[in-house]
């Protein structure tokens, strides 16, 4: 390296180690500018909380990007309508953001709702709506009036916030759907799984493993999510959160208005998903369910659990970066790669809190770089020190690995990949198994000298496609 | 919607609500095919060596599209935002403007920093001249204090706290930046609002923000250009893929002596090698030298069919300033804009077509020939940049393919009149739409059946629904491997271009038949 890399001052305050002293890590602030941070805006928060709500009508109120850039981009799947797969945006000109963009907003509603038939349609503001003072809830008002439809606004100005203040106002917007429907008929053992977003039919997963239990999901919010269901999840007598960062707000609320509890949980790795089973096992009571919930887990983990232990001889020692959206699934792949015998060498996320942060110190061995909302030179400087194996992140991050000639596992919204489960955690291993100890690593030149995926072996090879066959038929 | 130059413009019947201010345009866009503004700035500054883009607006413009781009290059793509909060929106964003330029500064050690304004900033009316103004006074009044080249103490000092060593850095990893090599980085600024305009018009305009920011500064008798000692094209490619880039450089350089000036040049920086070592910023790029030596240049040559009608380009701005002499051509991809580029180079080197270049015209016509029964009362859809979809039109006209219906999410009202021009036995045979989405462009289908879609990975839905073959090419291609080396350009880019499209077609010819013929 020609030039160290460095580190600006006032993000140092935001980086640990674990296993040293030190006060709380700074975090939950907005970011640093020209940091490159990798974090989005508050649009991004609702966008992508509301986005797999599947006969719903999703239009973007602003300029054209918002609603291009966020245009079919996720893994979360739909077993019916597909869309909200598509992207419609008002388009505002030049000439809306003089004379104010309510009635083309109002236009292009009735318009699509005539034309698309949807159950619901959320509208987001971006940036330009919170500076030229278009009343959106005054024409979501309106257009619910004449259509019957609920026609919701989400109050989410890019630069009126962080990501979690999206998280926030998907939350509000989605609270005014719940309570509005019908609940007779549910199960007194059902619950609603929040934070889940159907990635690659993740829903679907665990989904039936809690059916498996004999217990009802009323809704799944918001994977594979429809409007209905939403209405009606209030019904429900417990709420399983999982991606905590995006759905605490909204589980809190149901839990002081319509006094149902919550429970935050993680559906990544197999002691993470083994102990949600269990958790809603006890939530509800009684030996029999508790015996159901260990069957599960008992079939599961046998299922996949020889194929796990021959990537584990390949993967021993091995260490990883992980930077991911929240902290919960930071703190699920920690504990999964240990599964895989890998260690975590570098840990952050965009979104985390001190608390999490505080965890993650904990959980992690000494020496482990912990990071809030880092940045590209940051990551590849961590990478670099730390001599990694494997990153664990999204699409923004993949080249930063790439480049270095570290394997590479997407564990973002992006992903298609279903990585949830016990079905996720023979997935995930394949996937950084295949990475870690692809060849193509020895002809990198960051590498190539070293030769460090030689003892990956033929063996490997073998064993990674002997793999699916265990998967197909969880 | 619909547009005042096209063949047939059936109203849509959809719509019973009159849209009164803009009578050519919907309410809204479905499934959209443009970009906004901003991207395209960023994609141009990524062509600048050691340059680095810097939003100023909110965090998500600069993330969305870093993601968006990465999607399509696969290679790391920083862009910097002076990321916006509700204070900045009030009472303005000077001072995150300078704090992102202190942080860049700091973190990369740019050349240049290309500043695009995006929607918020533009709506606020941010007084862009007088920020940067300040800023570099601010920078001068720092060096000055510190000595021309302690500029790096200041900085850190002027950030938001003083915190010498990173913890667990190596002894030699501090935050002090060695002082040689820190300069003040060239400042650039573009105007792109995202309410005006598409991703291509961002990239002509932050090319042409470049161009006149630094072409003749300082003013040529002020400065020695070891560059120029030999005569130098300017060359003005337009949103092309890196390996299109590569193909020019060369096609340009078989004329003989000149030298080649390509802006923006992201042939390496966006399709770079494996690293050795961490690189902050990739090699490649125009060099703020070469940028500023264009008043010298002694032609320019700027492609994009619909961009020759624009009024103020960054060629026009080397003509009109500089008198540098300009041809404004389609891109070349095909016979005929190929010849046209190649007569520019004729006038501009005073020499004849190299043989190499000849050979590679002869191949392409003998493959026109060798697939023309093949490509007969074919019909494509075609997609995406004005400048792209016209050249595609032109080229297409050449083989037999009729381009039934060419969109584009453009509204410059430039289209139909730049693809007639240059191939005027489209004329009363082509749908031209402008302000086009792929809700509309769904719209026109089933009634024209196309035999074959051609534009970016954004139609794949639509070719699937069709059931017929989608020819990937544009930006952004984010569902195939290799979309920075696709190649359109040139004689031999645009044979690389024919022979997928002859054989998508002859794939889709074999899948469907019941015998599955072996030779066709």
């Amino acid at each position: 390296m020609t030039q160290p890399l460095e580190i600006l001052p006032s993000r140092t305050a935001s980086i640990a180690e674990a296993g040293k002293a030190g006060g709380p890590l700074r975090c939950g602030k907005a970011s640093v500018a020209g940091s490159v941070s990798q974090r989005a805006c508050v649009f991004c928060g609702s966008r992508v909380v509301l986005y797999p709500i599947a006969d719903a009508l999703h239009i973007v109120h602003g300029p054209i990007g918002c609603a291009a850039y966020t245009w079919d981009i996720r893994g979360a799947q739909s077993s019916g309508p597909q869309l909200f797969r598509n992207s419609f945006s008002t388009d505002l000109q030049e000439l809306d953001v003089i004379y104010g963009g309510e009635k083309k907003l109002e236009r292009a509603l009735l318009e699509l709702i005539a034309k698309h038939k949807p159950k619901a349609a959320f509208v987001y503001g971006t940036c330009i709506v919170g500076l030229i003072g278009d009343d959106v809830a005054a024409v979501c008002k309106r257009v619910s009036a004449a259509t019957g439809l609920s026609v919701l606004p989400v109050a989410s100005e890019g630069f009126k916030g962080t990501k979690k203040d999206g998280y926030k106002a998907a939350c509000e917007a989605l609270y005014k759907l719940i309570g509005t429907g019908d609940t007779t008929g549910l199960s007194p053992l059902s619950i609603n799984l929040m934070g889940d977003f159907n990635i690659a039919g993740e829903s679907w997963v665990i989904r039936e493993y809690f059916e498996r239990l004999g217990i009802q999901v009323v809704a799944t919010i918001t994977g594979d999510g429809r409007v209905d269901a939403i209405r009606r999840c209030h019904g429900a007598k417990l709420n399983l959160v999982q991606c905590s960062g995006s759905m605490t707000h909204l589980a809190k609320k149901m839990e002081s208005e319509h006094g149902i509890p919550f429970k935050r949980v993680s559906f990544f790795g197999i002691e993470d998903m083994s102990a949600a089973l269990y958790e809603v096992a006890k939530f509800f009571g009684g030996e029999e369910l508790m015996e159901k919930a260990r069957a599960v887990v008992r079939d599961e983990v046998g299922k996949i659990y020889p194929q796990l232990r021959t990537w584990r001889e390949d993967l021993k020692g091995k260490k990883a970066a992980v930077y991911v959206g929240g902290a919960f699934k930071a703190f699920s792949l920690v504990r999964a790669l240990r599964t895989l015998g890998m260690r975590t060498a570098v840990v952050g996320t965009q979104t985390g809190h001190a608390d999490d942060y505080a965890t993650l110190r904990e959980m992690c061995d000494p020496g482990t770089i912990i990071v809030d909302d880092s940045n590209p030179i940051e990551l590849a400087k961590f990478c670099l020190e730390r001599d990694v194996d494997l990153f664990i992140g999204g699409v923004k991050e993949r080249p930063i690995a790439y480049k270095l000639g570290i394997g590479f596992c997407d564990h973002n919204h992006e992903r298609k990949e279903c990585l949830a489960g016990f079905v996720g955690m023979v997935n995930f291993g394949r996937e950084v198994h295949a990475s870690v100890c692809s060849p193509v690593w020895n002809f990198v030149p960051r590498r190539a000298n070293r030769l460090r995926t030689a003892d990956c072996g033929v063996r490997s090879e073998g064993a990674a496609n002997s793999g699916p066959k265990e998967t197909e038929a969880a | 919607m619909s547009c005042s130059s096209c063949k047939s413009a059936p109203p849509n019947p959809d719509s019973a609500i009159q849209d009164g201010e803009h009578p050519e345009f919907p309410s809204g866009s479905t499934n959209p095919c443009k970009l906004c503004t901003p991207l395209g700035a960023c994609l141009a500054f990524k062509g600048i060596a050691g340059a680095v883009p810097l939003l100023h607006g909110s965090q998500g413009c600069a993330t969305y599209i870093r993601r968006y781009l990465i999607s399509h290059f696969r290679e790391p793509i920083d862009i910097a935002s002076t990321n916006f909060s509700e204070d900045s929106a009030v009472f303005g964003g000077r001072k995150n403007l300078h704090t992102a330029l202190d942080n860049v500064g700091r973190q990369y050690r740019p050349a240049l920093v290309g500043i695009a304004t995006t929607c918020l900033s533009e709506t606020m009316g941010e007084n862009m001249p007088m920020l940067i103004g300040e800023y570099r006074t601010e920078c001068r009044e720092r060096n000055a204090e510190c000595g021309t080249d302690g500029a790096t103490e200041k900085l850190a000092a002027g950030a938001s706290d003083t915190a010498g060593v990173v913890p667990f850095a190596s002894e030699s990893e501090t935050i002090r930046t060695p002082q040689s090599e820190f300069r003040n980085p060239e400042l650039v600024h573009v105007s792109t609002p995202s309410f005006k305009g598409t991703h291509a018009e961002g990239f002509h305009a932050a090319v042409r923000a470049l161009v006149e920011s630094l072409a003749g500064t300082p003013p040529s008798g002020a400065r020695s250009d070891p560059l120029f000692q030999k005569p130098r094209l300017a060359v003005f490619a337009g949103m092309v893929s890196p390996a299109d880039l590569r193909h020019l450089r060369d096609f340009c350089a078989a004329w003989g002596e000149e030298a080649i000036t390509l802006v923006p040049d992201y042939a390496e920086t966006l399709d770079g090698p494996s690293w050795t070592d961490f690189e902050r910023m990739p090699s490649g790029g125009t060099t703020v030298e070469e940028l500023r030596a264009l008043d010298r240049a002694t032609a320019a040559l700027e492609f994009g069919h619909s961009l020759a009608a624009a009024s103020a380009t960054a060629g026009t701005h080397l003509k009109t300033k500089f008198n540098v002499p300009l041809h404004r051509l389609g891109l070349p991809i095909g016979v005929r804009a190929n010849d046209a580029f190649c007569t520019a180079l004729e006038t501009a080197t005073g020499r004849e077509m190299p043989a190499r270049i000849a050979a590679e015209r002869g191949r392409l016509v003998d493959s026109y020939v060798d697939a023309h029964k093949y490509l007969a009362g074919k019909k494509a859809v075609v997609y995406g940049e004005d400048d792209l979809v016209a050249g595609l039109a032109v080229f297409l006209a050449e083989t037999g393919i009729t381009p039934v219906l060419v969109a584009s999410g453009e509204r410059n009202r430039r289209l139909a009149d730049a693809i007639f021009a240059a191939a005027p036995e489209l004329r009363d045979r082509i749908e031209v739409r402008e302000g086009s989405d792929f809700g509309d462009i769904e719209k026109r289908i089933e009634e024209l059946k196309p035999d074959l879609l051609i534009g970016s990975s954004k139609g794949y839905k639509l070719a699937r629904s069709l059931g017929v073959p989608l020819v990937r090419c544009g930006f952004p291609v984010h569902d195939r491997l290799g979309a920075q080396r696709l190649q359109l350009l040139g004689y031999a880019g645009t044979q690389q271009f024919f022979d997928r499209i002859v054989n998508a077609l002859l794939e889709a010819k074999q899948e469907h038949s019941d015998i599955g013929y072996a030779y066709l």
